[in-house]
């Protein structure tokens, strides 16, 4: 510690001028600008009279509250009103050289979502409910998908394969749900499925020291491949046998699931979505507060140093990644025990792509990544729902969506991110 | 003291070592894989095959039938494989055996395009995924801008060519800028940019007045003016190869020059080396990172001329890129980000799908089986090592040296 302390007395000669680096960010301000003025222009060209109702009922709960009408037209000319506020704040804010919180972007993101709600679902029925439990549930393969690409990443073994797992999992877990006709059975097998693609991934990232990037890839097409030859040639002869899934049906938990509106949003779901709200909690705490987390990000951001106290870089990394796999495979069982009783050749159809966008979206953070993968399962839904609505807006414009909320979150949100120091990096024990 | 200032540079991120691990590697070690991904293939092959199954079931009386119905699934996958990629001994003559042959080239010529704006932003040290997008967009914009303006046969041809490579440039520019400007993920874009021009195309061909068919209901556009397709390279005996084909390999060409000789490429070479230096060396960095996007999106934009003028004629939809576009990340990363790499590669894996075909029509074996042999492929091919040690050959000088560096690196961190 004194060698240390010599050392940067030695080095500073020269008394230290502290210096600060102002940042002025328009990022911001643009994106929030633009977005208000998107709704401003919508409302302005294609007013829609008459009410919303948002429907407050649904789930098993002996409490139903009523429907509340909203005038269209009038709470989204509010609405624009307090997000051209938020915008204009932040426009003051950054010419002042300061952020703007981060609750003021959110309530900007929720009014915006109220006024287009109200607009685009006047003589129409808001379900309120549904809408937010189909979120939850259509998260989930994004959520644990980003749990596994987040320890990955922690640990330093970037995961571009996550596509591949979910996709193998969703493949296994029909397989076994359909044999043993037991849909736990099957969640064990979505586990096996995503572990046995991650250790392709741990054995060529960390034995062969081949790029991460290039193996991911690589075992996307592999998987495929895999899973739409085998469906083909062996599921599609003995659908009886093997393609039909067990799945997973809606199991309210007794006192919670009473609450009216969150308890029918948030407890009135598939077993598996109760497994993601154990697993986001589990992977947090266990990131941050024990032994395994602090090794596991050691090992991520400086192999060295950890090797030097003594971890072991690469086991820890084999073990970690395989762990991952088995994660983002819990997310395959998805869409063959919660979504479709069966598999069909590519289902995952690129969502193990927005979970790695939720990876880096939410920085790292399992919780971060969580929200993300929400967010983007909301857009999803609202689509749905506007299709039902029949806006002024083409439908193709609307499955657009999820993706532009996306590029709208990361190029104006989020911006430059900063990776574990290490992730991507093999480890050659010297 | 040298020592010291090299430590002390700023280590380039993660795309920039992807490039560094694709030009290792030499050609023994990409036939080996090759053989490697043909015993995979094979054992696939005899796995699930119905003959093999039914032969197994009375193994212990006759367990040679069982090798016997091993080597007819495998032999009899693999020749129907050759005779759709190179050439049909089953055809009456060698002009018509070899028309296979020209149907190979006639599916590498998009994926040679693609992977050549794949492998030009790798070199950049961008990883763009977006190659799928490029080219529906590309197409959709050559449609737009030059379906209608009904010109003379050369002419027409060269304008659809060219709408088609400024609308993949248009498309992947957009991503290039918002990481220049932003800093956003280029990963995490092109995907996005991807399903966003599904979506968009899917609009414009379901629209009348847009790109929807003239008196049509059906999502697909109007049919490519006869006279924007290209002409047979070989007469019409050969429908496959087109002039197309030529035009790419003069892409290719220029792709060669444009990173291995022109002044531009040298400051791209150098971004992909390491950002930090080349910012240090007075590059403008984000401006490169857009150019390289733009190039790339021209040669997805390419890909997509040969779809439209050359493969599918009578109106596209919005999955004219027909997986072309992440076909061209493997094509890309075989070819080892290097020009006339990436049209052997592209070539190969063009005959690989001609192959397919016949493999599924005669032996009914799914296409799919191809998917599975080109991803072995690039994995071995990216792992030395593992090959090495399969068919025990020696160490290389390349690891002997990463195991010395990485114990001086951990005896300094020690200290």
């Amino acid at each position: 510690m004194t060698d240390i302390m010599q050392d940067v007395q030695a080095a500073s000669e020269q008394p230290i001028e502290p210096r600060r680096v102002r940042v002025r960010s328009w990022k911001l301000p643009i994106t929030l600008g633009a977005a208000t003025l998107l709704l401003a222009l919508l409302f302005l060209v294609a007013p829609r009279p008459g009410n919303a109702n948002f429907r407050l009922a649904g789930g098993p709960s002996a409490i139903q509250l009523g429907d509340i009408a909203v005038p269209a037209m009038p709470a989204a000319w509010v609405s624009v009103l307090i997000m051209a506020l938020i915008a204009a704040w932040s426009v003051a804010v950054a010419v002042a050289y300061r952020r703007l919180p981060i609750w003021a972007t959110l309530i900007f993101a929720v009014i915006g979502v109220f006024g287009f709600l109200a607009w685009s679902g006047s003589e129409h029925l808001v379900p309120v409910v549904s809408l937010f439990a189909g979120t939850l549930s259509l998260s989930v393969p994004l959520v644990f998908g980003g749990l596994g690409g987040v320890i990955g990443e922690r640990v330093g073994v970037v995961n571009v394969a996550i596509e591949g797992q979910l996709l193998f999992g969703a493949f296994s877990a029909a397989i076994l749900s359909s044999i043993t006709d037991n849909a736990f059975v099957g969640l064990i097998g979505a586990m096996i499925g995503g572990v046995l693609v991650s250790l392709v991934l741990a054995v060529f990232a960390i034995k062969y020291l081949v790029e991460q990037v290039i193996v991911g890839v690589v075992l996307n097409v592999l998987v495929m491949g895999l899973t739409t030859f085998l469906y083909g040639i062996v599921l599609v002869p003995n659908e009886e046998a093997l393609n039909r899934a067990t799945t997973f049906s809606s199991w309210p938990i007794p006192v919670l699931s009473e609450i009216p509106v969150i308890g029918a949003v948030l407890f009135n779901q598939t077993f598996i979505v109760y497994l993601m709200y154990v697993a986001v909690a589990l992977v947090t705490w266990g990131l941050f507060r024990t032994r395994w987390g602090l090794r596991l990000r050691a090992v991520g951001e400086h192999p060295q140093a950890a090797d030097t106290v003594g971890i072991r870089v690469n086991p820890t990394r084999f073990w970690n990644v395989t762990l991952a796999g088995a994660i983002a495979g819990l997310g395959g069982a998805y869409f063959t025990l919660v979504s479709v009783p069966q598999f069909g050749e590519n289902m995952t159809a690129g969502l193990g792509f927005i979970a790695l966008a939720t990876v880096i979206f939410g920085q790292w953070h399992p919780v971060k990544a969580a929200l993300a993968g929400l967010l983007f399962a909301f857009a999803d839904q609202l689509q749905r729902l506007l299709v039902v609505f029949g806006t002024p807006i083409p439908s193709e414009f609307m499955l657009m969506l999820p993706y532009l909320v996306t590029v709208l979150a990361v190029a104006g949100f989020v911006g430059k991110s900063r990776a574990p120091a290490a992730s991507g990096k093999p480890y050659i024990k010297g | 003291m040298s020592e010291h200032t090299s430590a002390s540079a700023p280590e380039a991120p993660r795309g920039n070592r992807i490039l560094r691990e694709i030009l290792r590697g030499n050609v023994v070690t990409t036939i080996l894989a090759f053989v490697v991904a043909f015993v995979v293939g094979g054992i696939l092959i005899a796995a699930t095959s119905v003959d093999v199954r039914t032969a197994l079931g009375y193994f212990a009386a006759r367990p040679g039938d069982t090798f016997a119905a091993i080597w007819d699934a495998i032999s009899g996958g693999y020749t129907a494989l050759f005779r759709g990629a190179i050439y049909n001994d089953r055809q009456d003559s060698f002009a018509a055996g070899i028309g296979s042959l020209t149907k190979s080239i006639g599916y590498a010529a998009p994926l040679i395009a693609a992977g050549l704006g794949v492998a030009l932003a790798f070199r950049v040290g961008m990883f763009n995924i977006g190659a799928q997008g490029q080219i529906i967009f590309g197409a959709a914009f050559a449609a737009l801008t030059t379906f209608r303006m009904d010109l003379p046969w050369p002419v027409q041809i060269l304008m659809t060519l060219i709408g088609a490579v400024v609308g993949g440039a248009i498309w992947a520019g957009i991503v290039g800028l918002l990481k220049a400007k932003t800093g956003a993920h280029e990963v995490i874009l092109t995907i996005m940019f991807n399903y966003i021009a599904v979506h968009l195309v899917t609009w414009m061909v379901s629209t009348s007045g847009v790109l929807q068919k003239t008196g049509s209901n059906q999502p697909i556009s109007d049919p490519t003016p006869a006279a924007g397709i290209y002409p047979d390279l070989l007469g019409a005996r050969y429908p496959a190869l087109d002039w197309g084909f030529v035009v790419v390999i003069v892409a290719a060409v220029f792709v060669w020059w444009l990173i291995e000789r022109s002044s531009l490429g040298m400051r791209m070479r150098a971004v992909g080396e390491n950002p930090h230096a080349a910012r240090a060396a007075g590059i403008n960095v984000e401006r490169i990172y857009v150019y390289a996007m733009l190039f790339a999106g021209g040669l997805a934009g390419l890909a997509a001329s040969q779809q439209i003028q050359g493969a599918v004629t009578s109106g596209f939809t919005s999955a004219i890129d027909a997986g072309f576009g992440f076909d061209a990340i493997t094509v890309a990363l075989l070819g080892r980000s290097r020009a006339f790499g990436t049209v052997a590669a592209g070539l190969l894996f063009g005959a690989l799908k001609a192959g397919s075909y016949s493999m599924q029509g005669s032996e009914h074996i799914p296409v799919d089986i191809v998917l599975v042999v080109q991803a072995v492929v690039v994995l071995f091919v990216a792992a030395p090592p593992l090959v090495r040690t399969i068919f025990f050959l020696p160490k290389s000088d390349d690891e002997k040296r990463a195991r010395r560096n990485a114990k001086q690196a951990k005896k300094a961190v020690a200290r």
